[in-house]
């Protein structure tokens, strides 16, 4: 059977038509089925399925994400309240470690994503690890950071990237590889991601699992919570009707 | 003596404007040196066996042992002459002629 590839981190203003078209034609070009679009926290239903639309004729799949990145821990339980059931896929840029340390261990989070520039603030470490695996949350690392840093800054994140996807592994805390690029020339096909994500440690499996099969768990599982048949996990209505 | 296998590559090369070979080769080992190193870099045997600038299509050849220290070289590299570019592999082969059925289909 045909993988089905994912890139589930885009960023693009979302009012710029003409951009998110150019990046959904290049994403359908270079062999991707499903994009995840970065929406605004405050984003109507109307926006997104504006950008649905244009997926929908570049032929790929919109998966409705939103980033993210609050200061305290209170502030994302009541983000997670507010937003939940209206995006897909829900990230957390975790810029402290109270942060970091919440959104690992909260059950509606499926992404944990962690600051490029400053690498005092990646906080996986092995007990992020370790409430990551007991919770949904998958690592993502985006590739953009690693193609437009060169030098000392590039090697300084290789190696924190290795020593956290080791963490991740160990803890079999799913890692997802994503794009996260807002122009069309860092865009690279999903093979190449993967080739990417050999730099910090992950052999061809893991590689190409990061960017099919672990962010299409995420996408499958959310999609049929928030389905109108989901009742719980593993129960769901099958038929209505008065014969039931 | 143990025959070296090799692999080539088709590359799609996105770039604004006109390069020339040069061009692409330097960048390309550019991307590999700067990953890689000297040591890696001589373990590609990497070398141009065509390029086609109006169609931006390319033809590499490499070690087989080196085809994804390659392909992650490749996918790093965002200028080529400095300008920006991306280079996409589009198929890998053992022989330059199931290469060429490949890309025709």
């Amino acid at each position: 059977m045909k993988r089905t590839f994912v890139d589930l981190h885009i960023c693009v203003d979302f009012r710029d038509r003409r951009q998110v078209s150019r990046m959904m034609g290049k994403a359908s070009k270079l062999g991707y089925r499903l994009v995840g679009f970065a929406f605004p926290p405050n984003s109507s239903n109307e926006d997104i399925e504006n950008v649905r639309s244009i997926c929908a004729e570049a032929k790929v799949d919109l998966v409705s994400r939103v980033d993210l990145k609050p200061r305290k821990p209170k502030e994302l339980i009541y983000d997670l309240r507010r937003l939940r059931r209206r995006f897909e896929v829900i990230c957390v840029c975790c810029e402290s470690k109270d942060v970091a340390r919440q959104a690992a261990k909260d059950r509606r989070v499926d992404l944990l994503n962690f600051s490029a520039v400053d690498l005092r603030r990646r906080f996986f470490d092995r007990a992020e690890a370790e409430l990551a695996s007991n919770s949904l949350a998958s690592l993502e690392v985006d590739v953009k950071s690693l193609l437009t840093s060169e030098g000392v800054a590039r090697i300084r994140l290789l190696s924190a990237l290795r020593r956290e996807t080791a963490t991740a592994r160990e803890f079999h805390v799913p890692i997802v590889v994503s794009s996260g690029v807002s122009e069309e020339g860092l865009m690279r096909r999903p093979r190449e991601l993967a080739a990417l994500a050999s730099l910090f440690g992950l052999d061809e499996v893991a590689s190409v699992e990061a960017v099919s099969a672990n962010p299409l768990k995420i996408v499958r599982r959310n999609r049929e919570k928030l389905g109108p048949r989901f009742v719980a996990p593993g129960i769901r209505v099958i038929r209505e009707g008065k014969d039931c | 003596m143990k025959r070296v296998k090799r692999r080539y590559l088709a590359l799609e090369v996105e770039v604004d404007g006109a390069v020339d070979s040069k061009g692409l080769m330097d960048a390309v080992w550019g991307s590999i040196l700067k990953l890689y190193g000297e040591y890696g870099a001589s373990l590609a045997g990497l070398s141009l066996i065509e390029y086609d600038a109006a169609k931006k299509l390319a033809v590499l050849r490499t070690s087989n042992a080196s085809v994804n220290m390659v392909r992650t070289a490749l996918a790093s590299m965002t200028r080529i002459a400095d300008r920006s570019a991306a280079v996409h592999v589009l198929t890998v082969s053992g022989t330059i002629k199931a290469l060429r059925k490949k890309l025709e289909l």
